[in-house]
């Protein structure tokens, strides 16, 4: 566990910074990933700040340059796990698949005071590594996620090493609930049980909404635990706003199975204006609905 | 011509000796890519992932990132054509050297359409970071690993496996990037890779009796492809050039000399042999490469078009030289 123990009140706290600095983008530029913030804030800042043990920063606190893409003469670009702490066999591991989570990747990581708030200037700025979707550069993330159902894979092959080297570190995968649609989950998924991977934890931002709608109305993905259970895991179902909730499940046994997390969460907790729109998964600013998130703004 | 069995067999294992985080990854085919020996003698580096390509492309990712040495067993065609953005996004984009073993390329497979890797260097050589390797004789088979291992980077091979004849000097390993000299000449320029170049060391045989005079190159780097040799051997080619290749004609080994031609304003003809831009369908190899022209003789044919002139060659004439059974599948 980190050193300090953060209070329930502190993450409440940076829980609704996150949603703040969110809310501020997209007054700023028209929109935002603002409803994933509603969903995954107390889901990113309990992670952050309580359950993960990742040592300080060794990432550069302001925004940086795009390094360039990686080739093989560019290998020791900054890579965007510097900013969750030194790789020790000890140390846990935060894989992020659901990357258009990354402003609030990004806004945990200033309420963390792992990069500099200025640095959040630089959220999705042209030439600049705080882009909009998440990359191996990007703060916070290990890996490029982009196409979903990729980064569990990826994320169970680095818990595989894990096993396989006697390291005792834990590697956490978060999701968000669409992206149980994609096959390769589910391959994935039978081959983390098939390997007893109980170093690997995937927590799932179960905000109910995808692109297109709610997510019961594009392909229905129920009963999520007995279908996890069905693959050989220890399945959790909590409620993903409820801070005692979160640590409690992520400090469960669960000896030669891996974990999965399910976090009910709801798209516009902390944001009400967001009720009669979600669900919505890039919500624009305009001018008939800029003067309500205002004011929120102002309240928060 | 002596042939030689189970090479891959063996040198995965003289550098699984060497390397201990050298890992075998096998989606339910290891048996059928020569990696059963592997798999009594490390079992704990041999992972069975299941008949799951995409979850292992994206899991050998992951166990390189930890500084694990994955190389994936399976058919070529179910390295690329199935899992072609996990092999970008997982694997190529973040540069991560994970070897892509692909078994029974092109139509060496009697597997029919689903079983043929018949574009996959036509894709392939569109993904960067990747080096793409097609071995054609036991000789590369005994080097091309050592030559994946020390890539640093990505690297997929269309690698033979069973009963590979010996075509090169044992004691002259595959060079990275570097084709090998097979004939000196000015009059034609034959640039050929995996199985079609030992049909055109056939006919090349018989060709020189002709007085034709062939600068013959075989090709088993396709990515990067930077090699001067075949840049000098495209300029002097009187006639011009042709390619051969177990592959399309559409973006392989001849697209390649294409653009070395085009963009070293080299004005010489180009006749690429392959398949031409169709599917195959399940038969022996043997069959295959008479049916779609990828054999001495359609080589022959090529170079008459080339020299606008007959050569008096007949099938029976290449037969005499033939070197290799090729109805074994």
């Amino acid at each position: 566990m980190t050193k300090h123990r953060y209070s329930n009140r502190e993450i409440a706290v940076a829980a609704t910074q996150i949603r703040k600095r969110i809310l501020k983008f997209a007054l700023e530029r028209g929109g935002c990933y603002l409803t994933q913030a509603c969903s995954s804030a107390e889901i990113v800042a309990t992670l952050y700040m309580r359950i993960l043990n990742i040592g300080p920063s060794i990432g550069n606190p302001e925004a940086q340059p795009f390094p360039g893409v990686p080739s093989p003469s560019n290998m020791d670009y900054p890579k965007g796990w510097f900013y969750n702490g030194e790789h020790t066999p000890e140390r846990d591991r935060l894989f992020v698949s659901c990357c258009h989570y990354a402003s609030v990747i990004y806004c945990a990581l200033a309420a963390t005071d792992r990069i500099s708030e200025s640095a959040l200037d630089k959220f999705n700025v042209d030439g600049w590594n705080m882009e909009m979707i998440g990359a191996e550069h990007s703060p916070g993330f290990e890996n490029t996620a982009g196409s979903l159902g990729q980064t569990v894979s990826a994320a169970a092959g680095v818990a595989h090493a894990y096993k396989l080297k006697n390291y005792a570190g834990r590697i956490f995968c978060m999701l968000s609930d669409g992206e149980l649609e994609e096959g390769q989950d589910w391959e994935c998924f039978q081959t983390a049980s098939f390997y007893n991977l109980d170093n690997f934890i995937v927590i799932v931002d179960v905000n109910h909404q995808q692109l297109e709608g709610w997510t019961k109305d594009v392909m229905n993905i129920e009963p999520i635990e007995k279908r996890f259970e069905a693959f050989g895991w220890k399945a959790l179902r909590i409620n993903g706003h409820n801070i005692n909730a979160l640590t409690a499940a992520s400090a469960i046994e669960h000896p030669d199975q891996p974990l999965v997390i399910l976090c009910d969460t709801n798209p516009a907790q902390g944001i009400p204006t967001l009720d009669s729109i979600v669900p919505k998964h890039f919500v624009t600013i305009n001018e008939g609905n800029r003067s309500a998130f205002q004011a929120e703004y102002d309240r928060m | 011509m002596i042939i030689e069995t189970n090479r891959h067999s063996a040198n995965i294992m003289r550098l699984a000796e060497k390397h201990p985080e050298i890992l075998v990854l096998s989606a339910d085919l290891g048996s059928s890519c020569e990696i059963k020996e592997f798999n009594q003698k490390y079992p704990d580096r041999y992972l069975s992932m299941g008949i799951a390509e995409e979850n292992m492309v994206s899991w050998a990712g992951g166990l390189a990132r930890e500084g694990f040495r994955p190389f994936i067993h399976t058919f070529a065609v179910f390295c690329y054509r199935r899992v072609l953005d996990q092999l970008e996004m997982s694997v190529a984009y973040p540069n991560l050297p994970v070897v892509f073993c692909g078994f029974v390329p092109g139509i060496t497979t009697p597997g029919g359409v689903t079983h043929q890797s018949t574009n996959d260097v036509g894709v392939l050589r569109t993904v960067p970071n990747l080096a793409i390797f097609d071995v054609g004789d036991a000789t590369e088979i005994d080097s091309v690993l050592d030559l994946a291992y020390e890539y640093n980077g990505p690297v997929y091979i269309r690698q033979l496996r069973k009963d590979v004849p010996r075509l090169f000097d044992a004691t002259e390993p595959m060079r990275f990037n570097r084709a090998r000299v097979l004939s000196e000449g000015t009059d034609i320029a034959l640039l050929s890779s995996s199985i079609c170049t030992e049909e055109a060391m056939r006919a090349t045989l018989v060709l020189a009796k002709k007085g034709v005079s062939i600068q013959h190159l075989h090709v088993s780097t396709l990515k990067p492809f930077t090699d001067p040799q075949i840049i000098e051997a495209c300029k002097k080619a009187r006639y011009g050039v042709i390619t051969i290749e177990n592959h399309t004609t559409v973006g392989g080994l001849g697209s390649a000399v294409a653009d070395v031609i085009a963009a070293n304003g080299i004005g010489k003809r180009l006749v690429k042999i392959g398949l031409n831009d169709t599917y195959a369908h399940g038969a022996s190899k043997m069959y295959l490469m008479k049916k779609y022209g990828l054999d001495a003789m359609s080589l022959v044919s090529a170079i008459e078009n080339l020299m606008g002139k007959k050569l008096g060659i007949e099938e029976e004439d290449l037969e005499e030289v033939r070197f290799v059974d090729y109805t074994a599948v």
